[in-house]
């Protein structure tokens, strides 16, 4: 009997992926349609996580906003509380004093080395791959434990004020770190020789999920994911902000722009931060954490975008100013919700399973894109 | 700049500085346009569109919609700002960069700003069925939709603020205030 013409393609299969998958990394639905294991289209449904935190800006003082922060980006919360803290300096004229500055900057990096550490491990399990995931909490739990000794939480850390920083180092921090620092390149070394030439590994990530460079600008990919296209971007050495430009470092960048080439580049950035902090714990100069400044805080009337090259790409914030206590507008560019758009891209044409590597390889945190 | 006044004469408002940073301001009837010259043109190339957004301004009726573009060649930030009232749509710019589709849908999901030819415009961190636009600045921070959450949780939030049938288009809509 002749199949009757139907407008639906008989084969085609919608499945919802999540909200509650493990693979997704937090509460992201992806409805994918699929042929057979072949994805034909994908569609995110996110706000699952949203919780107005521009909104909350509006109403909190400039001050009282920065804990809040914390709560977006919750694996890089120090680098949120880094881009809004200088974002008011900027705003007001205030410089922090270069002590706070050599802390923001150690901390901030180190927290980039836990953000790609937690990557890497739930990027790997969610591939197949248990051991890696094991070997990157051992290492992350040494640099949480750092902050917690600093300034008592390991998580939403809160360290940075505006103007500077809360605490004073506490006795025996370099020696901590140094040690750390001087162990981590080999323990990368580690991680790679259980996955770089590894068959399943490769099997599962090369010439998967390809994005082009100019593909990825158009689609406003920024981070690792961007310079795993071969552009060659990195905030802190296009517009160095804190110290940056006083220190060396390399920016990695991939060929492809395949899932594997966006693992490499996140290895080599661990490495490069190892460095960056290897050369800045030697050099903490003595002086003031905190640069002068008055009990309230009132910007003058303007606005300001200012961003900072995030773990997961640029990190922009626009604040509008009309000189009261609070922001008139608080708006945060957030560098998950903008690169998983290109989600669907990466995906159509693929199977099932390597949704799931590109969800990872986008290094995506939910608390970020919903806000 | 000079390129960009010189072909949208009739669109440009002005062009300032504020601390170390360029602000253009333009009209909004040819925004696609000047998107794509900005985008274009060898003078200014804009490829990275870094971030879209909006600030209501009750006060004039009005939306000022931000476009924070990047120029990587010349390693360059510039904010293009242009104004619409309430009740106007906008011309969308996701033509010109694919980024400006999910930062429309927010700016849409927040303010409610109707884009005009946009792939997709709907809702996307709130609920489709949700009324009201939080980022505004009558939407009060304890604001919710009461009759949503108790349909779809159902239970009963106890918000004293509740937005009812009022819609923003509705003339006699008032602010609920303490």
């Amino acid at each position: 009997m002749a199949q009757a013409e139907t407008l639906f393609d008989a084969s085609e299969l919608t499945v919802s992926m999540g909200p509650q998958h493990p693979s997704t990394h937090g509460v992201l639905q992806v409805k994918l349609k699929l042929d057979g294991e072949r994805v034909l289209d994908a569609e995110c449904v996110i706000g699952y996580l949203h919780r107005g935190v521009e909104k909350l800006g509006e109403v909190q003082t400039y001050g009282q906003f920065v804990p809040t922060l914390d709560r977006m980006d919750y694996i890089a919360a120090v680098s949120n509380c880094l881009g809004y803290c200088e974002t008011i300096e900027k705003l007001l004229g205030v410089t922090a004093p270069p002590r706070a500055q050599y802390i923001r900057l150690i901390m901030t990096e180190l927290n980039r080395i836990t953000s790609h550490l937690l990557w890497l491990g739930t990027h790997a399990i969610d591939l197949g791959a248990i051991t890696t995931f094991l070997y990157c909490f051992r290492e992350r739990e040494e640099i949480l434990k750092i902050f917690e000794n600093y300034c008592g939480a390991r998580l939403t850390t809160h360290m940075f004020r505006i103007g500077g920083t809360q605490y004073e180092l506490y006795e025996g921090f370099q020696d901590q770190v140094r040690k750390f620092i001087q162990d981590f390149p080999k323990k990368v070394d580690e991680y790679e020789t259980l996955l770089t030439e590894n068959r399943i590994w490769l099997d599962r990530t090369k010439d998967v999920g390809i994005i082009s460079g100019k593909d990825a600008i158009d689609m406003g990919l920024t981070g690792p994911s961007l310079r795993g296209s071969g552009v060659q971007w990195d905030l802190r050495k296009a517009k160095p902000y804190c110290i940056y430009s006083e220190f060396d470092f390399d920016i990695p960048v991939g060929e492809v722009g395949d899932t594997y080439d966006r693992y490499l580049v996140r290895m080599e950035e661990m490495r490069q931060s190892a460095r960056i902090v290897s050369q800045a714990i030697d050099k903490i100069p003595d002086g003031p954490i905190m640069a002068k400044m008055s009990k309230i805080i009132k910007p003058p009337v303007g606005d300001i975008y200012h961003s900072i090259e995030s773990p997961k790409g640029e990190l922009g914030y626009y604040i509008v100013s009309d000189g009261s206590t609070a922001a008139y507008r608080a708006r945060v560019r957030p560098p998950s919700y903008v690169n998983l758009q290109s989600l669907k891209k990466m995906v159509v044409g693929h199977m099932v399973a390597d949704v799931v590597a590109v969800i990872g390889t986008l290094d995506i945190v939910l608390g970020e894109i919903d806000r | 700049m000079d390129a960009l006044k010189e072909k949208f004469s009739t669109q440009f408002v002005k062009a300032y500085s504020f601390i170390g940073q360029n602000n253009i301001e333009v009209k909004k009837a040819l925004i696609a346009e000047i998107m794509t010259f900005m985008r274009d043109n060898p003078i200014t190339p804009c490829n990275y569109l870094a971030d879209e957004t909006a600030v209501h301004w009750p006060k004039d009726e009005e939306f000022e919609i931000v476009y924070i573009l990047y120029s990587f060649s010349k390693n360059e930030y510039v904010k293009v700002k242009t104004r619409i009232k309430e009740w106007e749509t906008i011309e969308s710019v996701a033509s010109v960069w694919t980024t400006a589709d999910w930062l429309e849908r927010e700016v849409y999901d927040m303010f409610g700003v109707r884009y005009a030819n946009h792939p997709n415009l709907k809702r996307i961190l709130l609920p489709e069925d949700w009324v009201g636009f939080p980022l505004r600045k009558d939407y009060n921070v304890r604001l919710q939709d009461v009759e949503w959450v108790r349909k779809h949780l159902g239970i009963d939030s106890g918000q004293k603020y509740y937005v009812g049938e009022a819609r923003h288009e509705d003339p006699n809509y008032i602010t609920p205030t303490d």
